[in-house]
């Protein structure tokens, strides 16, 4: 079933509501995740599940939120920062998210504000509307 | 589970929903200090309640080999007090379930009148720490609990009995 952005962000933005107990008005596109809307570990979780209900959709954690496989490698980290090998990786495992910016200094306490609301639309839209 | 804060289960389906019952009484010391001369049960309580009636049947479904641990409260609506005397009865069910976590969503009654409504997250904790380690024994489910497992086993329905009767 196609859907257009501005529904799947909808959804997406009843789904961060329920999930974070924050106001709609505060889940705008560009909203970090972490920093904006104070989502903790298993609110991610609790974000993944929510979202397969609202879509109908399977999502893995690792596709959408692919960050932890990353920091836990040593060949991907070295320093705090991403090596080239991880970025890499990074940008083929999350086509949905905007890495300009972070390429130029891939330090991984920034990693965070890459998981934007945005990213999630992206996702999904790439997931439903793309078969 | 260190404590045990329901008295019985009444009802277990595997994998999908149990329901148990707790009696209050003024022999609980807490009451006496909430509230001197109204005594009533503390809602974080209930949650406790219904943490571990859901924590027990989301265990059970991985035969208890994960360390569940309750990880959020993702809603707590109390429609009424619960007073010495009163028996609840807490209703839960499996909404999600994942390697990792699980989550559940519950009501608690007294004589059929609505108590409260709590929806829970529980993570399995060994599949959410990024490389770092725990102990190898399982300290979530301790010997302390066997006897309601007895309970469970005697009450057991099979998984898919549409029969079994909800109010």
């Amino acid at each position: 079933m196609a859907m257009s952005r501005d529904e799947i962000f909808e959804k997406v933005q009843e789904v961060l509501v329920d999930a974070l107990g924050v106001d709609d008005d505060e889940v705008t596109a560009e909203a970090t995740l972490m920093g904006d809307l104070g989502a903790e570990s298993i609110d991610f979780l609790d974000i993944v599940f929510r979202l397969e209900k609202a879509f109908g959709i399977k999502v893995p954690r690792e596709e959408l939120f692919p960050a932890e496989g990353l920091l836990n490698n040593p060949d991907l980290v070295s320093d705090g920062k991403l090596t080239e090998k991880g970025l890499n990786e990074l940008r083929e495992n999350v086509p949905h998210t905007d890495l300009t910016g972070f390429e130029d200094d891939p330090d991984i306490n920034k990693l965070p504000d890459l998981f934007t609301v945005n990213a999630i639309v992206n996702y999904i839209d790439g997931k439903i509307n793309a078969a | 589970m260190r404590w045990i804060w329901i008295d019985k289960f009444v009802e277990f389906e595997s994998g999908r929903r149990a329901v148990s019952t707790k009696n209050v009484t003024l022999a609980e010391e807490h009451l006496h200090d909430h509230f001197p001369g109204f005594p009533i049960m503390p809602e974080c309580l209930m949650i406790e309640a219904m943490a571990q009636t859901g924590g027990i049947l989301v265990g059970e479904a991985r035969d208890f080999q994960e360390k569940v641990v309750l990880a959020k409260i993702s809603k707590a609506t109390f429609f009424d007090f619960v007073r010495p005397g009163d028996q609840i009865r807490l209703e839960v069910e499996i909404d999600m379930m994942a390697p990792e976590a699980a989550s559940t969503k519950g009501h608690i009654t007294r004589d059929g009148q609505p108590i409260a409504e709590i929806d829970l997250m529980f993570s399995h904790v060994d599949q959410n720490l990024a490389g770092k380690k725990f102990p190898e024994e399982n300290f979530v489910f301790t010997g302390m609990f066997k006897s309601l497992m007895r309970e469970i086993a005697l009450i057991q329905t099979p998984a898919g009995d549409a029969s079994t009767e909800s109010n």
